[in-house]
């Protein structure tokens, strides 16, 4: 009788104990709508129609990535469901595909959302539901304002911020040049131009001229033989891929060699360059914060080969000459870092913690020595890059990491 | 090419019955009492997209007036959206205005600009007319990234706009029944009783003395001329009217989006519009409103079948529709009708 | 003045690819009375298919030909599958068949051969043309294959049995085939060399704006601009408004201050308009008579 009173109370005792604990846990998993014990609901809002039509593989890229992640277990053992919609770089449409995520199909957060109109379109909305606007994609400069829009969040580096490395090392390299700059008339274009002359501060009347175009232009030669006739010697293309090209190629026809700077946004070998033809492209000067597929100076880079295996197995489609697709690459995989940071936590408020606590987080695909580093006061995660310049067939990569603040 | 044409041939758009003009009386009622009652029963993202249905019709309305009532072409309209949206967007951002007299500002502001634009469109019809406002619609992204305008308009990025609220009167005699009406909820009803107001007024118009006019000139200028109708009025009136309209249905979308930019207002937008009034049926009021729901919905219906492929699918949903009903959802309702009436003789 | 005369000179490279899809654009208009919306599309999808014969290894003028005649075939075969049942339906609808093409093609391609620019051959080199570093050899051939075309397409309709019946069919169908001419072939046949032309203007413009799907959307534009400034009946006129769209935006671009640059093809789209109010029919067309 004393033994079954005694297996008695041990009974209770483990089942109460297993009860608390098992409660406890309970307790420890928090989720907002979106996030369940199996599977995290993530948003995004991608050109994959219209005159943007070519970032759209930038989506596919993603949705391929976190292929792979649920194909290796998920994140703390949630799958992810990556829903993405197509805006056709339209505001209103993108409204619309917010307004789908967040309260059709109740995703966590959205992710990437490409475009500057799109994302101003949604940035209120998305602030005033209190879902997270996570690593949007496009570099304009607004993205980084925790006090007033503490859900949106940027990623890659700023075109102003861009802009000012150039005019930084104009400056110090060429301080008697003559600028001209052809510039996409757009949110892109005109962020840039804004970043240059503050970079140039003082020294903005070094900027000779300066001539903007319309997509819809069938071909920009026109406006270059405009820069050409204004004496200047350095170049400055602040264009998309297709018209950094043609940039490029008028250039070497009409034997004019200036300075030669191209953005970031048109810095691809196999999406730029290599059609432009290289010959054409010796000397070229831009910058850089992810690795080129290009290159063959990362072959051997434990970091570009996790990359190419992803491709090989998970997006044969992917050309690795693409920027667009190694920056997918890199975005999904701070996206998944965060989540992983989150543990059991996956609430929406959680999310934007712990993306505004990335401590000198390196993807596969950044430079080595460019980190992402974020805070409650800092919402650019990259804020660093490399110049470099083009030579044979690849891009050199020359001088230090550069960091973009104003302040130097 | 016709270097000699035909003036007494088929004409280019087909004249709709008077009779046939609007839903009868019961139907009509119903799908009011439809659109009255749903809100109650939808989340604020239905509701939001029926929001939209609601302006997208009213431009697509606006563009029946024109081109099925007066025989002008339009690929243009996308300019007056435009504008009518950037007036109230200014209005309400830059100038503290009531969102709701924004809309009978943007209207008129749009009814001039096109009474204006009307005037060197006389001179062009057909394809002509068809370029010029293309040109148009071309045109007004540019003119709204202007940098002489930025100060107001917000050149590339834009203009956010905020969203109303009920009125406190509403809201307090909902309280008494323990309902809450949404932001959603009341620009829905807000927009509805504009839309229903401006198609009775466009029902009218057509059937008025104007309207009479308006169809004489689509179906034989020169007759029309030679019987006495001023054609220049007419023609720009009918311009001015569409533009009017069109504006309201762009500032009632602006603030339902609560953002303006100038990507927002491209050609795709005119050619969307233009693909709602087909389908919708030339000239056929109630129609505007089937166009409105194809160029809403089937996108996303065709998003949904291939993303890859979302602008084939689209085109191949669209050839469907025109080679079984190329008159549009008319031919459907009259086709509708038809059987109806021949079940009553039964 | 050296300013002056470098942008006439480039306006005149550019013009010249609106030429060459302008006179896409009057060959379809002498057919169906119509703009075809998907003419741009039509013409770049042919490019993609010579780029890609070209991938695999064929030569340049092997593709070229091969290209011309599948798109003349492809020509053919869309008006007589996807129009000729519309024929009957009012012509809005047949306006809603041609953007659905476009969709339908546009979307296509960017599946096919995604949305990343390629670069395309030209067979006329690259090198400056007469030192002139204005005009490229390859740019002084394409207004030597505009001008080939267009008097090639003069001769066709002029001196030819067939370039009358089509002429006849689409000016005053009943009496055409009162004389026995079969109207619908005709305009199948309108497609298809309208088709080839098309081909030809994207195998030409791709060298220099670079082939990628949405290349020829604002190329239409002013293809249609220059088209209908030139005259609609008139492929001289054609191949004249290119060169003057291209020569007028350049100098709008250039010499209206302030808004110039921001507004070069709204300011070509105005004179156009203003050309068409004082002549309706273009600077060559043949004015409209209407019979009342």
């Amino acid at each position: 009788m004393f033994a079954t009173r005694k297996l008695w109370i041990a009974a209770v005792a483990a089942s109460v104990t297993a009860l608390a604990s098992s409660s406890s846990a309970l307790a420890q998993k928090k989720y907002d709508a979106g996030a369940t014990d199996t599977e995290i609901k993530i948003g995004n809002i991608m050109p994959y129609s219209g005159p943007a039509s070519a970032y759209g593989v930038i989506g596919k890229t993603e949705a391929a990535y976190f292929n792979k992640i649920n194909a290796e277990g998920g994140i703390n053992g949630r799958k992810i469901n990556f829903i993405s919609y197509d805006d056709g770089y339209s505001p209103p449409k993108a409204v619309e595909q917010a307004r789908k995520l967040v309260e059709s199909d109740e995703v966590l957060l959205i992710f990437n959302p490409l475009g500057t109109p799109s994302n101003t379109a949604i940035e209120k909305y998305m602030n005033s539901k209190k879902v997270p606007q996570l690593f949007v994609a496009t570099g304009a400069t607004k993205w980084n304002e925790p006090k007033d829009f503490p859900w949106t969040m940027g990623w890659q580096p700023s075109y102003q911020a861009e802009a000012r490395i150039y005019a930084k090392y104009l400056i110090k390299e060429k301080p008697d040049a003559k600028i001209a700059v052809l510039y996409q008339n757009d949110d892109f274009g005109k962020d840039y131009l804004k970043g240059l002359k503050d970079g140039l501060g003082a020294k903005s009347s070094m900027i000779s001229a300066e001539e903007g175009y319309e997509t819809s232009e069938p071909s920009i030669d026109g406006h270059i033989v405009k820069l050409k006739a204004s004496g200047a010697d350095v170049f400055i293309s602040v264009t998309t891929p297709k018209f950094a090209a043609q940039a490029i190629k008028k250039l070497a026809e009409m034997n004019w060699t200036p300075l030669h700077i191209v953005s970031n946004v048109s810095a691809s070998v196999g999406g730029v360059i290599k059609p432009a033809g290289f010959e054409n492209a010796q000397g070229i000067l831009s910058a850089a914060y992810a690795k080129d597929g290009a290159d063959a100076q990362w072959d051997s880079d434990p970091g570009m080969k996790k990359f190419l295996e992803f491709l090989t197995r998970y997006y044969p489609d992917g050309n690795k000459l693409d920027g667009s697709v190694v920056y997918g690459y890199g975005a999904a995989q701070t996206m998944v870092k965060v989540l992983q940071m989150c543990g059991d936590d996956l609430t929406r408020a959680n999310v934007m913690k712990q993306a505004a606590s990335l401590k000198s987080f390196t993807p596969d695909t950044l430079l080595p020595g460019v980190t992402i580093n974020t805070s409650a006061t800092d919402f650019a995660p990259i804020k660093q890059l490399q110049m470099m310049r083009f030579k044979g067939e690849k891009w050199e990569l020359f001088g230090d990491i550069m960091s973009s603040e104003l302040s130097n | 090419m016709s270097a000699v044409q035909e003036v007494t041939a088929v004409p280019a758009l087909e004249a709709v019955p008077r009779r046939a003009m609007t839903l009868g009386a019961g139907t009509s009622l119903i799908v009011l009492a439809l659109l009255i009652a749903f809100p109650l029963f939808v989340k604020n993202f239905i509701i939001f997209q029926m929001t939209m249905l609601l302006v997208y019709g009213l431009a697509v309305l606006a563009l029946n007036i024109l081109t099925g009532g007066s025989g002008q072409f339009s690929l243009g309209q996308s300019a007056f959206y435009a504008v009518g949206a950037y007036t109230s967007a200014i209005l309400m951002e830059h100038a503290g205005m009531n969102y709701a007299l924004t809309l009978p500002v943007a209207g008129l502001v749009c009814f001039v600009f096109g009474f204006l634009f009307g005037q060197p469109a006389l001179r062009l019809s057909g394809v002509y007319l068809a370029l010029a406002t293309f040109a148009l619609a071309t045109a007004m992204p540019q003119l709204l990234k202007l940098g002489y305008f930025e100060h107001w308009t917000g050149g590339v990025q834009g203009l956010v706009v905020t969203k109303p609220d009920a009125p406190e009167m509403v809201q307090s005699v909902l309280s008494w029944v323990h309902l809450k009406m949404s932001q959603d909820m009341w620009l829905y009803y807000f927009t509805l009783l504009i839309t229903m107001a401006i198609y009775i007024f466009s029902v009218n118009l057509l059937r008025s003395r104007s309207g009479r006019a308006f169809m004489a000139i689509r179906d034989n200028e020169i007759a029309a001329s030679a019987m006495g109708i001023n054609v220049a009025l007419y023609k720009t009136l009918a311009f001015g009217v569409s533009a009017g309209i069109t504006g309201v249905a762009g500032g009632l979308g602006a603030i339902a989006v609560q953002f303006v930019a100038p990507d927002g207002y491209t050609i795709t937008l005119a050619i969307s519009l233009f693909l709602g009034m087909v389908v919708g049926g030339v000239g056929w009021l109630p129609g505007s409103i089937v166009g409105s729901a194809f160029i809403i919905f089937v996108p996303n219906i065709a998003e949904g079948i291939s993303k890859g492929l979302s602008g084939a699918v689209f085109g191949v949903i669209l050839f469907l529709v025109i080679f079984l009903v190329p008159h549009g959802a008319r031919q459907v309702a009259m086709v509708a009708q038809h059987l109806l009436d021949r079940l009553k003789r039964r | 003045m050296e300013l002056l005369t470098n942008q006439v000179l480039a306006g005149i490279a550019t013009g010249a690819i609106y030429a060459c899809m302008a006179l896409a654009v009057v060959m379809i208009y002498q057919a169906i009375d119509h703009l075809n919306f998907a003419q741009g599309e039509m013409a770049m999808f042919s490019t993609f298919i010579s780029w890609q014969l070209m991938q695999w290894g064929l030569p340049y003028w092997v593709a070229f030909l091969l290209t011309l005649a599948f798109s003349f075939a492809g020509g053919i075969a869309i008006e007589r599958l996807l129009f000729k049942p519309l024929a009957k339906a009012p012509i809005l609808t047949n306006v809603a068949g041609f953007i659905a093409l476009f969709a339908i093609i546009n979307s296509c391609a960017g599946l096919i051969w995604d949305f990343t620019i390629k670069q395309y051959p030209t067979p006329f080199g690259s090198a400056p043309f007469l030192g002139s570093q204005l005009i490229s050899t390859h740019q002084a051939g394409m207004i030597g294959v505009t001008v080939l075309l267009l008097i090639a397409l003069y001769v066709f309709f002029r001196y030819t049995r067939i370039g009358l019946a089509m002429r006849a069919a689409a000016s005053v169908p009943e009496s055409a085939r009162l004389v026995g001419i079969n109207t619908s072939w005709m305009i199948a046949l309108g497609w298809g060399m309208a088709a080839a032309i098309g081909s030809i203007a994207g195998m030409l413009i791709a060298p220099v704006v670079f082939l990628e799907p949405n290349m020829m959307g604002g190329v239409l534009i002013y293809g249609f601009a220059a088209a209908v400034l030139g005259g609609l009946t008139s492929p001289f006129g054609a191949v004249i408004g290119g060169f003057l769209v291209g020569i007028i935006e350049n100098l709008a671009g250039t010499y209206i201050p302030g808004v110039g640059n921001e507004l070069k093809l709204p300011i070509a789209l105005a004179l156009i308009i203003t050309v068409l109010v004082v002549k309706p029919a273009g600077l060559f067309g043949r004015p409209i008579v209407k019979r009342v």
